[in-house]
C-alpha cells in the first residue's frame, strides 16, 4: 500500500496518477462512515495531529478537524493570533518545539506559498498542506475531483472550465497539476493579469479569452472566488465589472454540457462570480464538495499516516 | 505468496457447496427462520460466502434475509503495523437494532478480525445477538472467541496458510487450500 504517495502530501504537482486514485478511492469508502449513527472509527486512535493555521479558515480547519476525529485522532490547534510567532519566534521553531511535544502528524496552512516544502527538510512527522500561499491547496482539489468523479465517472477526456483569478488562486493550480494528470482537458478564462504566463505549457490546459468561449460545452465549471483581500487596485476596477465580464449567470451556464455540473471552493462572494440562482440551482454541487471534503481529508489523514519515510 | 508451498487442498467445488448449504440450514433451523435475521459477510472473502448463503437461504424459504457488508480494516488491532492498510466497502444500511446479526467469513484464525468486526457492528446499534458462522476453522485462537457454524475445522501450524480460493475472486474454481513454508514437509493428509 501507499505506492504513489510521499511522506509528506506538500501538493499535487508531480504526484502520480496511482496516488491520486488511492486518495479518492480511500475516500470514497470514507463516506459511509458519516451516515452511520456513532460517525467514529478506531483506525488512528491515539494519534495526535496539529492544526496549525497560520491564516484564517473556517471550513477547511473544521473539516480536517472533523476528519480527524472520526478516525479517533487527537487534535491540537494553533493559530496566528495566539501563537508565540508574534513574539518573534521562526517558524522552524514553533513547530520544532511542537514536534518535541510528539505529536504525529501536521496539517498547516500558511500565507507564504512553499513553507510546507521549506518545513519538511526540517520536521520528519508527515506535513499536510492545508494551502500555502498563493502556490497549492492539495486538498481541496482533491475533494473537487471526488465531486466530479461521483457526478462524471472519471476524468478522461472530461473538460473542466476553471474561471477567476488563477494566478493568486491555489485551489485552481493544485486543480489544474491534479486534473491534467489524470487526463482531463482545461479551459481557462479570467482578467488576463490574473492568468499565469505560460500556463498552456503544461499541456491540456488552453486558454479563452471570454467566459462564454471558456465554457462551452464543457462538464464542470469550476467558479473560483475573487480574493478581495489579495486583490489591489490595479489588479481589480470594480466587483460590478467583473460580474459582467466573467460571473456566471443562468444564460452562460446555457453554454456548457446540458448535464454541466458547477462548483466553487467557497466562500462565495454571491452576485460577484456567480449569481445566488446559480449557485443554489440544481446544477449546484456546491455543498457536495463540502461533505466530500470531509471524506477526502480523512483518505489523507489516514493514509499519510501509514506513509514511511 | 513468495515462499509458500502447496501442501494440501482441504476442500474443492462441492464440498465448498454442500458447506454452504449446511451452514445455511443450521442458521435457519437455530434462528427459527429469517425472521429478525440480518446475514453480515465480512469483506472480501466473507462477503463472496455470505452472497453465496443468502441465494441458498432465499431459495428455502421464498425470502430473502437482511444483509449487509461489514469492513473492518478501520477497526483491527494491528492496522498501525500495516501502514494504512487498503479500506474496502461497508454497507450496512438497515437498522440492526434487535436483531440477530450473523457473521459470515471465510477463515477463523486468531479471532482478531471477529473481535474487530464485533466493534464495527457495536457502532451501527445494539444487535439482539451475534453469531457466527465461517467455512474454515483452522484453531491457533488468540481471543475468547468461538464460532456458532463450522463448514470445517482444520487443524493448522502458525507458518502455514490458508487460503479459500473462490470464483468470485476470478478463480477458476472454487478451492480450499492450505500453504506450508517447508516443501518437504509431509502434509498431514485429511479424509474429506
Amino acid at each position: 500500500m501507499n505506492e504513489g504517495l510521499d511522506r509528506h502530501l506538500l501538493g499535487l504537482e508531480g504526484m502520480s496518477r496511482e496516488g491520486i486514485e488511492q486518495i479518492l478511492d480511500t475516500a470514497e469508502n470514507f463516506k459511509e462512515i458519516a451516515k452511520r449513527p456513532v460517525k467514529k472509527v478506531p483506525a488512528l486512535r491515539g494519534k495526535n495531529i496539529l492544526m496549525a493555521f497560520f491564516e484564517p479558515s473556517t471550513r477547511t480547519k473544521m473539516s480536517f478537524q472533523m476528519a480527524a476525529k472520526r478516525l479517533s485522532a487527537d487534535t491540537y490547534s494553533i493559530s496566528t493570533g495566539m501563537s508565540s510567532l508574534v513574539k518573534g519566534e521562526t517558524l522552524i521553531d514553533t513547530v520544532r518545539n511542537i514536534e518535541a511535544m510528539a505529536v504525529d502528524m501536521i496539517v498547516m496552512r500558511h500565507g507564504f506559498s512553499g513553507a510546507h516544502r521549506f518545513l519538511s527538510r526540517y520536521i520528519d512527522k508527515p506535513i499536510i498542506n492545508a494551502g500555502d500561499g498563493w502556490h497549492e491547496h492539495p486538498t481541496q482539489a482533491l475533494l473537487d475531483m471526488l465531486t466530479m468523479r461521483d457526478n462524471k465517472g472519471g476524468f478522461e477526456g472530461l473538460k473542466v472550465a476553471i474561471v477567476g483569478d488563477i494566478a493568486h488562486s491555489r485551489v485552481a493550480h493544485s486543480n489544474i497539476f491534479g486534473l491534467t494528470s489524470m487526463g482531463a482537458q482545461i479551459h481557462i478564462c479570467g482578467p488576463y493579469p490574473m492568468i499565469p504566463m505560460e500556463l498552456e505549457k503544461l499541456g491540456n490546459v488552453t486558454v479563452f479569452p471570454t467566459i462564454e468561449d471558456a465554457i462551452r460545452g464543457v462538464d464542470v465549471i469550476m467558479m473560483l472566488r475573487i480574493q478581495l483581500e489579495r486583490m489591489s487596485k490595479h489588479l481589480f476596477p470594480t466587483s460590478r465589472e467583473y460580474s459582467t465580464i466573467f460571473g456566471l449567470n443562468r444564460k452562460r451556464v446555457e453554454l456548457a454540457h446540458k448535464d454541466a455540473i458547477i462548483m466553487h471552493p467557497g466562500p462565495i462572494n454571491r452576485g460577484v462570480e456567480m449569481e445566488p440562482d446559480v449557485a443554489d440551482g440544481p446544477r449546484s454541487v456546491i455543498l457536495d464538495q463540502v461533505t466530500n471534503g470531509v471524506a477526502v481529508r480523512m483518505a489523507v489523514l489516514y493514509l499519510q499516516m501509514g506513509v514511511t519515510q | 505468496m513468495t515462499g509458500y508451498f502447496e501442501k494440501l487442498m482441504v476442500m474443492g467445488e462441492k464440498e465448498i457447496r454442500r458447506a454452504l448449504v449446511r451452514l445455511s440450514s443450521e442458521i435457519l433451523e437455530r434462528n427459527g427462520g429469517i425472521d429478525n435475521l440480518m446475514v453480515v459477510g465480512i469483506q472480501t472473502g466473507g462477503a463472496h460466502l455470505a452472497n453465496r448463503m443468502m441465494k441458498i437461504i432465499e431459495k428455502s424459504e421464498e425470502k430473502a434475509p437482511e444483509s449487509g457488508l461489514l469492513d473492518i480494516t478501520l477497526y483491527r488491532d494491528d492496522a498501525p503495523m500495516l501502514k494504512a492498510p487498503q479500506v474496502g466497502r461497508t454497507d450496512l444500511d438497515s437498522d440492526l437494532n434487535g436483531k440477530k446479526v450473523v457473521l459470515i467469513d471465510d477463515v477463523i484464525y486468531t479471532g482478531r478480525t471477529i473481535r474487530a468486526a464485533m466493534d464495527a457492528l457495536i457502532d451501527f446499534g445494539r444487535p439482539k445477538s451475534i453469531q457466527l458462522a465461517v467455512l474454515i476453522d483452522r484453531g491457533l485462537r488468540e481471543f475468547p472467541i468461538h464460532p456458532d457454524y463450522v463448514g470445517r475445522t482444520v487443524p493448522t501450524a502458525p507458518d502455514e496458510r490458508v487460503e479459500v480460493l473462490l470464483r468470485e475472486e476470478g478463480n477458476k474454481k472454487d478451492r480450499v487450500i492450505i500453504y506450508g513454508t517447508d516443501e518437504n514437509a509431509p502434509a498431514k493428509k485429511e479424509e474429506p
